[in-house]
């Protein structure tokens, strides 16, 4: 087994506040190879985004946090790094995409002047002529024909479907290795996220990147990932490559979450069991004893 | 640029509009005010027969809508009448005057734009900290006392326990100016003359600073309170996210967009610092429209009352102009899209 690219093990995350110390991640271990698409999946506020800002290092600066366990990407433990080189990581060999990209672009600026400032994040001296170049070139691999149109565009004059366009490309214009997809386009209608999402994927097996995909959509999740983690209340639950943990959900939480998807066909919003005390059942691994945690 | 002159000439429209009406409002109330205009003018030795003359030169014994009309018509030709107080003609009179309260009024609102902005974006940027904490509380106290006060306070420390600064005046006496534009520290630089510049720039410091100080906190606080607000927005987590500096984000991703509502409320308290400079010039007997303007009230001199008070209100109005086309100019939405407003 090759060494993974982001190793996150017992991650612990408590914020301190007024009434003491609240427990939000509760020793979660994950794993993602290079190149690999690995879902986590659970309802809100189960600690799937906080997971993804602990690794982009955004939370470790934030007085209340309190962050234990390991988080190692590349071989190279987060919390022995420098606040500036966890920052030199974001947005070069780690990037972001957000739930809803017209929010997630500043509305004041032109999309070719935020092109170029993530550009400039590789590249420092890149010129604003040579960075639209480059812009254009990696919007027409997202679809986007009338790149320069687009590049001189204020967010609010594109279409919510072409701003997700927008930040895939800018999330994979400076080739990192880790792609953290927080929700992509959960505010955006189904088509176009289904457009986009398929999108993303042919891109993210061209250049070969990994990414560590958060969702609660488990449709979406069956045909993107190739190892799902399904988590609970800052636990996971549930842990396997995706064909075998649908095939044979063992865990109560994972056959809970899986039962909530209303049917095309009909037959009504389904009963879920309220019985939530077997959902805290321990960790049920496809993999345990194949040599991978 | 289209939008942009289309709402440049709706603008213009309607401060005209508004102007009128201020006109009327103020011509009303100006013969409102008991007394008789001519008989102060004239003083009390003068003949009932002198009084009734000059009541019938003025047309004061017409009907109000009357004057009204006579007034409107000198007013298109640029004719405000002649100030029974100065025996001179009022627009000569406001053009000797305005420049002094202007300059003084230009300069503040400088200051405030080049301090409260940058301690609002400090104080926003280290919100919580220490520097957060002193700005906050100097900007409450900047905003909770009157330009007056400060002007009293500030002469006191800087003037007269330690005279780093003069205590009155525009220029030492011993400098003399030819009046181009009346602004002194243009006319001295027109003369060549830089230690005259100096000297004028030296003497504005205290009353401008003084002026601005309230608009400094506000700007202060508005500006925070803006871009912490900001700082919550998805697009500020995502430049976050791909590593942009914090200095960055704080200059320009932040700030750009808290600008946008701030710059309403920073216009209107740059206009409000021409009715505050009337106080603030009376401190530092700063030779500007103040004094002639109380001068004309108490004397019931009524085309210089309404002179004055257009000639500010069309200031007032200007400014919000400018504030309008600012602002389209910050905000795209605005910017490329008049129609739908």
């Amino acid at each position: 087994m090759s060494r993974p690219l982001l190793d996150i093990r017992d991650l612990t995350l408590g914020f301190k506040g007024w009434t003491g110390l609240t427990e939000v991640l509760h020793g979660i271990s994950l794993n993602i190879q290079p190149g690999e698409r690995v879902a986590l999946v659970g309802e809100s506020g189960s600690g799937k985004s906080v997971t993804a800002r602990i690794v982009l290092g955004m939370l470790q600066s934030l007085r209340s946090a309190r962050i234990g366990g390991t988080v190692e990407f590349d071989g190279r433990n987060l919390a022995q790094m420098s606040r500036a080189e966890r920052q030199q990581l974001r947005g070069t060999r780690i990037s972001m995409i957000f739930q809803d990209p017209t929010s997630s672009l500043n509305p004041v600026y032109r999309i070719g002047t935020q092109f170029h400032e993530v550009l400039k994040r590789e590249v420092p001296g890149f010129s604003y002529q040579e960075a639209m170049n480059r812009a254009a070139e990696i919007l027409r691999e997202v679809s986007i024909v009338d790149a320069e149109r687009v590049l001189n565009s204020y967010p609010f004059q594109l279409s919510g479907g072409m701003n997700q366009r927008v930040m895939i490309a800018m999330a994979l214009a400076n080739e990192p290795d880790l792609l953290l997809a927080d929700e992509p386009g959960t505010a955006l209608d189904v088509t176009v996220q289904a457009q986009t999402l398929d999108l993303m994927r042919r891109l993210v097996e061209q250049h070969n990147t990994a990414v560590l995909f958060i969702s609660h959509n488990l449709g979406v999740v069956r045909e993107f990932a190739d190892r799902v983690y399904v988590i609970y209340k800052g636990r996971i639950v549930e842990h396997g490559p995706t064909t075998a943990l649908f095939d044979d959900p063992r865990h109560p939480y994972t056959r809970a979450l899986m039962t909530a998807v209303p049917r095309l066909t009909g037959g009504g919003v389904p009963d879920i069991d309220d019985d939530a005390s077997a959902f805290s059942a321990p960790l049920v691994d496809h993999l345990a004893g194949e040599g991978r945690p | 640029m289209m939008p942009i002159a289309r709402l440049l000439s709706k603008r213009l429209g309607t401060s005209l509009l508004v102007l009128f009406g201020v006109s009327m409002l103020i011509f009303a109330i100006a013969r409102i005010i008991p007394g008789d205009p001519a008989r102060i003018a004239l003083g009390p030795n003068a003949t009932t027969e002198q009084v009734a003359a000059l009541r019938a030169a003025l047309h004061l014994d017409d009907p109000v809508w009357i004057q009204y009309g006579y007034f409107l018509g000198d007013l298109l030709r640029g004719d405000l009448g002649v100030s029974l107080y100065t025996n001179r003609p009022v627009t000569t009179d406001i053009a000797q005057f305005l420049p002094a309260t202007l300059e003084l009024v230009l300069v503040a609102g400088f200051m405030m734009v080049a301090i409260g902005l940058p301690l609002g974006i400090l104080s926003a940027r280290y919100r919580g900290g220490i520097a957060d904490n002193i700005v906050r509380i100097v900007s409450l106290l900047g905003v909770s006392a009157p330009s007056f006060v400060w002007a009293v306070i500030l002469m006191l420390i800087f003037a007269f326990y330690l005279p780093l600064f003069p205590v009155a005046g525009r220029i030492s006496d011993s400098y003399s100016i030819e009046a181009v534009t009346g602004f002194l520290l243009v006319d001295t630089l027109i003369a060549g003359n830089f230690r005259a510049f100096g000297n004028a720039a030296w003497h504005i410091v205290l009353p401008a600073f003084a002026l601005a100080l309230s608009g400094i906190g506000q700007a202060t606080r508005l500006t925070r309170a803006n871009m912490v607000e900001t700082y919550d927005r998805p697009y500020i987590e995502m430049a976050r996210s791909y590593g942009f500096p914090a200095r960055r984000i704080a200059n320009r991703y932040a700030f750009k967009p808290s600008l946008i509502p701030s710059l309403t409320i920073i216009g209107l308290d740059f206009a409000a610092m021409l009715g505050n400079a009337f106080l603030v010039e009376a401190i530092f007997a700063w030779p500007g429209l103040s004094r002639y303007g109380v001068a004309v009230i108490l004397r019931k001199d009524l085309n210089a009352i309404v002179g004055t008070v257009l000639i500010i209100s069309a200031t007032f109005l200007i400014v919000n102009i400018i504030v309008d086309l600012l602002i389209a100019f910050i905000n795209p939405r605005i910017r490329l899209s008049q129609r739908s407003s």
